[in-house]
């Protein structure tokens, strides 16, 4: 039923398990030294991004410093662009932990490292700004800021900097990146037992309808489906990133506690909700998944008819909070005057 | 779903069914007030409680949510909870009587912290570190990231801190982090526990112990 294609995935996946999978060897000391560890041999890069405080010691230009903290605010606190940039309840950090500096939390340095590059997404060469803002179209669903703003400025800044020291289009494969996802389940991941185990192991802060939690009006826990959520374009909503997520970062504090087979199955289940529509939706949910599947979709359930009440997921015009405002730069053409090779 | 998932399944709805009756229990203030007589000697009238500098401090109950304050109370008396002392006091509380203090103590007016105000500035600065980054080569996350911003509780699970003294909650994340206290919902605090040094837990708890109640917050800005 699933398509799993993730060679890359897998790749690491089998390397964080040699490091002896201890979570107490991760989470006691998620940048342990390279020569204690026992992944050193495995050659991987390893980078242990700067901390704020080594920003406020560095020789950096004040100016310059500025510019990285109202980064740093801005990716922690993203809800400051809501109704502006941001249209639902995320900010970057509820899903790249520890300010974007985890491994296994899609550390967001390793995008500094290696973009400018082609991205299969999008089918062309990206670079640090237009991901950036595939996060906010996407992810935010939202609108991106304009490229050399303020506010994209202060996010790749943040960006760079966390990527202090570690070198440009390495030659090995990054350690903790993106969110690895957990060793195929034995059984088929299952919507029943998905429910089940969501209800046992996330409802707590998620709610029991994914609705998240506000306190006082302001946000605490990220609703992992419907409106306040990403939409279904986000890389978040293919199962095997949902899954990897989880596994490698839930429940809160207690990172690969849960089973394989549970992550799998709690990922299914809350990637077999309805969250706001693809921005990259034609009007029609079979063609855009025809479109898009073979870049994406096929990777998520996007399109696919739910077993118990027969819902095909994505078959809606809900954009969420942001109506039919269009992020401007969804489908936005590049390098067409470049020659074919 | 097969028979280990369903069991698993019928279990957690009939605990939460329990939890469910068990808070729908309404409390009434003005019985609570009389049945906290009680509880005064030690969490003082107005609900203050006391920093003892040295010895067992006494939590500031005012202003805590009821849930809250009715689960700690029923984890006493049945165990969950370790403390001598009040495990004699809640047993001395059945289920109505107990629903009403938790209504009583959760409406009184938030009294400040105590026990932060003489804490260097460096400890500070760690606590509020903590507070509201964590400290992710330690993988420990913020406390604000569970307890909300400006650690005032959210929810019935995850209790306000601001304002409370900085001796009962050093006490009680030393207890987690000695596993000596494990009530808390699939171990949430206990793994964060764990990883915290004695000093980050000195530092959190006198930075909360010197921050406002939610009402002061409010006045302040």
């Amino acid at each position: 039923m699933m398509n799993l294609r993730r060679p890359l995935v897998l790749a690491l996946t089998g390397c964080s398990l040699a490091v002896g999978a201890g979570i107490s060897i991760y989470a006691t000391n998620a940048f342990a030294q390279p020569e204690e560890r026992a992944d050193a041999a495995l050659d991987m890069l390893v980078h242990e991004p700067p901390t704020m405080e080594d920003l406020e010691n560095s020789n950096l230009h004040p100016e310059l410093k500025k510019v990285i903290r109202y980064g740093h605010d801005l990716f922690t606190n993203t809800q400051q662009l809501r109704d502006e940039y941001v249209y639902n309840d995320m900010n970057c950090s509820s899903c790249h932990l520890g300010e974007g500096r985890v491994p296994f939390s899609a550390p967001v340095w390793a995008a500094a490292i290696t973009l400018p590059d082609f991205r299969g997404k999008n089918q062309h060469v990206n670079n640090l700004e237009e991901r950036i803002a595939g996060c906010f179209a996407y992810s935010m669903n939202g609108v991106p800021p304009e490229y050399g703003s303020d506010e994209m400025l202060a996010l790749s800044a943040y960006h760079q900097w966390l990527a202090t020291g570690a070198p440009m289009y390495p030659d090995k494969p990054i350690y903790g990146r993106g969110f690895p996802a957990p060793d195929e389940p034995e059984q088929s991941p299952d919507y029943a037992r998905g429910e089940a185990a969501y209800q046992a192991n996330c409802a707590i802060c998620h709610q029991a309808d994914g609705s998240g939690h506000y306190e006082n009006g302001e946000y605490v826990f990220p609703p992992p489906w419907g409106d306040g959520s990403n939409n279904w374009g986000a890389g978040i909503a293919r199962v095997e990133t949902m899954a990897g997520f989880i596994y490698q970062n839930m429940p809160l504090g207690q990172p690969r506690s849960l089973s394989d087979q549970d992550a799998w199955d709690i990922a299914y289940y809350v990637s077999s909700q309805e969250r706001p529509q693809d921005p990259r939706y034609t009007g029609d949910v079979a063609e855009t998944l025809e479109l898009f599947g073979p870049t994406f979709h096929d990777r998520s359930l996007y399109g696919q008819t739910r077993e118990h009440d027969g819902h095909v997921l994505g078959d809606h015009d809900n954009y969420g909070e942001k109506g039919d405002i269009q992020p401007w730069n969804v489908g936005m053409p590049r390098f067409e005057n470049l020659a074919d090779e | 779903m097969n028979n280990k998932s369903l069991l698993r399944f019928s279990l957690l709805v009939g605990a939460s069914l329990t939890t469910a009756v068990a808070l729908a229990q309404q409390g009434d203030v003005e019985r609570g007030e009389a049945a906290a007589a009680t509880c005064t000697a030690c969490h003082q009238a107005d609900g203050s409680g006391m920093h003892v500098p040295g010895g067992e401090s006494w939590p500031r109950l005012a202003g805590l949510n009821a849930d809250y304050i009715v689960k700690q109370l029923h984890d006493f008396k049945e165990g969950r909870r370790q403390s001598a002392s009040m495990m004699a006091f809640a047993n001395m509380l059945d289920d109505q009587q107990i629903a009403d203090v938790a209504a009583y103590y959760s409406q009184l007016e938030m009294t400040p912290g105590q026990g932060g105000d003489e804490a260097e500035e460096a400890l500070l600065a760690r606590g509020q570190q903590l507070a509201e980054r964590g400290d992710w080569n330690a993988y420990i996350v913020s406390c604000q990231s569970c307890h909300g911003s400006g650690g005032t509780g959210v929810g019935s699970d995850f209790p306000g801190i601001a304002s409370q003294h900085a001796g009962y909650i050093s006490a009680q994340l030393t207890a987690w982090k000695n596993e000596t206290r494990s009530n808390d919902p699939q171990n949430l605090m206990g793994a964060i526990a764990k990883r915290m040094s004695d000093d980050d837990i000195q530092a959190v708890s006198a930075w909360y112990a010197t921050q406002p109640a939610p009402a002061a917050q409010e006045s302040a800005q």
